[in-house]
């Protein structure tokens, strides 16, 4: 069982889906939780309300990372809240969209790349004052950072290029004791994926996976909760495929 | 699982046997194995007063009949086998390719890759059979990296690996997940050995972004992980546990 008892921790996304399942996995934990959301404040608040109700800390947070300051702006209200101390950090918000080559639109490329690596790039830069000897940071990489699944090249490079920043974070803050991983997660029935859920989707995932059962959002926030915790504190610059065995 | 059956090969020193000492220390029942019966005895009544049932089994991996009698007996103690830690190894004589005997390479080669043969093969017939169970293969750094005067380690390491994936992918259909851990230079009487003076130690280190060697209970935290139903979807995969030394 991983303890975060005490920690602070900063969840992005977190109103839905894989960040729904890791901020709750981190106050099950014993986390305070900051439920980052852009759009969803109702199902943020439905996590908070999830959360206090079991007996745990945590508060809603809004900011739109696909503006260019929406991180410096998370960054802001966050340390408005926690103070002098962030442990935690999962920069969970991301955005696909499934597109052929010839279908993919400037607009559509620079706001994937916007939501998905220049936010947790600057996100990590303005929350860096914060954080400290311990500090973990979790990114949330994808199995299509690896290898080509459906018409995403454009999404699957912003995935590339969270697991280069993994590498060139954990090296650069190793010295602080910030740990910087990353979990790439297979295909995983969320409102990002409708793909997943599918019967198309079904077969492909399984398909390709050793285990042959669709992932669920608690097998990806277990992943992070353990990356998260101290129990993986020899554990820097990795990217943790939990995949069901994808692709081996 | 509360009172896990857990199996470990080489436990009498370094990483195998912190990694005894912390699963009993979570509940796990224990079998440990090695060569030297004075040291088994000793460590097994050093479990006991850890609170867990620990059995000493003397075993020398490179010997299919002796993996065999280690699980079996396992069995017939415990009744089942939740886990198996596939640790025992070698760092042989490093030296120059040049230089490499028919004898250098077995002498390596029979304990960490034929050792762990050996150990999957018995460890997965009884997995299989019930339909559950985790093995974790101890790798290393130069598992999936080059060593050079190192070679012949490396080259066993390398197939500990491959062996992590086809095992995984041979027996997914059982629910029974393998996958290996994957040390940098952790403070062990090898890493000694392999270094030969203080100096050559202090140097790896200042090669480590966390900056200092591993302990042995580092890769032992990771072990646990792996073993865990949080990793329910975790196979296949080989873990990094080496403060980032594979990142920078």
């Amino acid at each position: 069982m991983t303890i975060l008892t005490g920690k602070t921790a900063l969840v992005t996304g977190a109103s839905r889906g894989i960040g729904r399942a890791t901020a709750l996995a981190l106050a099950r934990a014993g986390a305070q939780v900051l439920v980052h959301y852009s759009s969803g404040a109702a199902e943020a608040d439905a996590v908070v309300a999830e959360i206090l109700q079991a007996g745990g800390k945590a508060e809603k947070i809004a900011a739109d990372l696909r503006l260019a300051d929406g991180p410096h702006t998370l960054a802001q209200r966050t340390r408005a809240i926690i103070g002098g101390r962030l442990d935690i950090l999962v920069a969970n918000a991301g955005i696909s969209r499934a597109a052929t080559i010839e279908d993919t639109t400037v607009e559509d490329f620079d706001n994937l790349f916007a939501v998905n690596v220049r936010a947790p790039f600057f996100l990590v830069q303005q929350l860096l004052p914060v954080m400290c000897k311990g500090s973990s940071v979790v990114l949330l990489s994808s199995l299509a950072a690896r290898t080509s699944v459906g018409t995403l090249a454009a999404y699957a490079s912003t995935k590339g290029a969270i697991d280069t920043l993994v590498k060139h974070f954990a090296a650069a803050l190793g010295e602080r004791g910030i740990r910087v991983n990353a979990v790439a997660p297979g295909v995983v029935p969320t409102d990002m994926s409708s793909f997943a859920k599918s019967e198309d989707g079904r077969n492909f995932s399984i398909g390709m996976q050793a285990l042959k059962r669709m992932a669920e959002p608690d097998d990806i926030a277990a992943a992070v909760a353990f990356l998260a915790s101290d129990e993986a504190r020899w554990v820097t610059g990795d990217t943790l495929h939990v995949d069901g065995g994808s692709k081996l | 699982m509360s009172n896990p059956v857990v199996l470990i090969t080489g436990a009498l020193t370094g990483i195998g046997r912190a990694t005894a000492v912390a699963f009993a220390r979570s509940g796990a029942n224990l079998v440990v194995s090695g060569r030297r019966a004075a040291e088994g005895a000793a460590l097994e009544a050093e479990l006991r007063e850890l609170g867990a049932q620990a059995v000493f089994i003397q075993t020398d991996v490179r010997h299919d009949d002796e993996v065999r009698n280690l699980v079996d007996q396992t069995v017939a103690r415990f009744g089942r086998l939740d886990v198996a830690v596939n640790n025992a190894g070698t760092e042989g004589t490093p030296g120059p390719l040049t230089e490499v005997t028919a004898d250098s390479y077995a002498a390596t080669f029979d304990t960490n890759t034929l050792g762990v043969l050996l150990s999957l093969k018995h460890e997965l017939r009884v997995m299989t059979a019930q339909r559950s169970g985790s093995v974790i293969n101890i790798s290393s750094t130069y598992g999936h990296e080059g060593a050079a005067y190192a070679s012949i380690y490396a080259g066993s390491k390398h197939a500990v690996e491959g062996f992590t994936k086809s095992a995984a992918l041979e027996v997914a259909s059982t629910g029974v997940r393998v996958n290996a851990v994957a040390p940098g230079p952790t403070d062990t009487g090898m890493l000694d050995r392999f270094t030969g003076t203080a100096e050559r130690k202090a140097t790896l280190a200042g090669s480590v972004p966390l900056a200092r060697i591993g302990k042995p209970s580092d890769i032992a935290a990771a072990v646990l992980y792996l073993a865990s139903d949080g990793a329910a979807f975790v196979t296949g995969q080989i873990v990094s546990v080496d403060g980032g030394k594979t990142a920078g």
